[in-house]
């Protein structure tokens, strides 16, 4: 009996031990989090500033949401209040001088223009999001539309 | 008991016999600096953030809600407590409020915003008290911070200097709060409100 508790008690020991030992945690996967394996805390990394002075920016295709080029910090968008609409709906956006939702965002799913925008499109940071200084997470080989048709002109690419 | 009334009156309507002029003036005047201290002292105390936040009301509703705003948490760290909005800072207006307050109190007692679903019913009311006291006091509170006089506006993005520069000034018929609502909580539903 005094040797089965102690073979118990080595081998829990041990396992403690396997399991601390950083080599017996999983490798780091080649993917969004770099450095350390999933074992390690990484610190965060820093949090992308805010744009404060940014432009309007070109598309990269035609149907790209439009990035928003101001900041939309304590931006209420719920059930009560949208504070997007406050400048881009279609009443106020010729006094606020910004750009009116287009009119997609009024039509339901049928393609019936109504009156307001529909809830389908009523939350805007889910497709338009504010430009900020962050580097890409992971590399990328996206080029612009424009770029796509210029190097197909010259035969470049694939 | 009308026995002992009278006895009293009488004891405050005679002079004094046995203290001294000098003794009744000073201790007056350092009774006076007790209570007036004191008084004042007590009023600073429901003036502080903790005593707001005492209760749960205001705790998990607006307190929340405000923590996640420029005034709460900024790069300078320069932040607003909820009397610096909420309650007038000179002293007769102060009192008024107070004078005022003693209505959240009966709503404390009462419970007339203690759960969620009581507080989302009167949202729309109180933020409307807030929004009217405001306009009245020409954003008294804002202006505390937020002087006119030393707004560049320069350094304003074009709209925001347009608006600040004719319709808050002495002859714009606008203050703070007609276009800066909801900066510090979230705001009720806005059907029909103008802004």
């Amino acid at each position: 009996m005094k040797k089965l508790i102690a073979i118990l008690l080595t081998a829990s020991l041990a396992m403690v031990a396997l399991a601390e030992s950083p080599s017996m945690s999983p490798s780091s996967p080649d993917g969004l989090r770099k450095g350390g394996t999933l074992g390690d805390v990484a610190d965060a990394p820093p949090i992308a500033g805010d744009p404060r002075d940014v432009q309007r920016e070109v598309r990269n295709y035609p149907e790209q949401p439009p990035v928003i080029p101001h900041t939309i910090r304590d931006y209420q968008v719920d059930k009560r209040f949208n504070r997007c609409l406050d400048c881009h709906s279609r009443e106020s956006a010729p006094d606020a001088g910004a750009p009116m939702v287009s009119v997609t965002h009024f039509m339901d799913r049928n393609f019936q223009v109504r009156a307001e925008v529909t809830p389908g499109r009523y939350f805007c940071t889910q497709c338009h999001v504010p430009q900020t200084d962050a580097e890409a997470l992971v590399e990328s080989d996206f080029k612009p539309i424009d770029q796509v048709i210029r190097e197909g002109d010259r035969g470049e690419g694939q | 008991m009308m026995d002992r009334l009278k006895y009293y009156w009488q004891l405050l309507r005679k002079p004094s016999v046995h203290y001294s002029l000098g003794f009744l003036t000073l201790g007056g005047f350092l009774a006076g600096i007790i209570f007036w201290g004191g008084f004042n002292t007590a009023l600073e105390v429901t003036n502080t953030e903790e005593f707001c936040t005492g209760c749960h009301e205001m705790y998990s509703n607006p307190y929340q809600e405000l923590k996640g705003t420029i005034h709460y948490s900024n790069r300078s760290g320069v932040r607003a407590e909820c009397s610096d909005c909420h309650v007038p800072h000179d002293w007769t207006h102060k009192i008024g409020r107070k004078m005022e307050a003693s209505k959240e109190v009966w709503g404390w007692l009462f419970g007339s915003i203690d759960t969620p679903e009581k507080f989302e019913a009167k949202r729309r009311e109180l933020a409307e008290r807030e929004w009217h006291r405001l306009k009245a006091n020409d954003s008294l509170e804002c202006r505390n911070c937020h002087e006119f006089d030393s707004m560049d506006f320069t350094q304003q993005d074009p709209r925001a200097a347009e608006a600040h520069s004719t319709a808050l000034t002495d002859e714009g018929d606008k203050t703070c709060i007609d276009c800066h609502k909801g900066i510090a909580h979230e705001l009720p539903d806005m059907a029909g409100v103008e802004r």
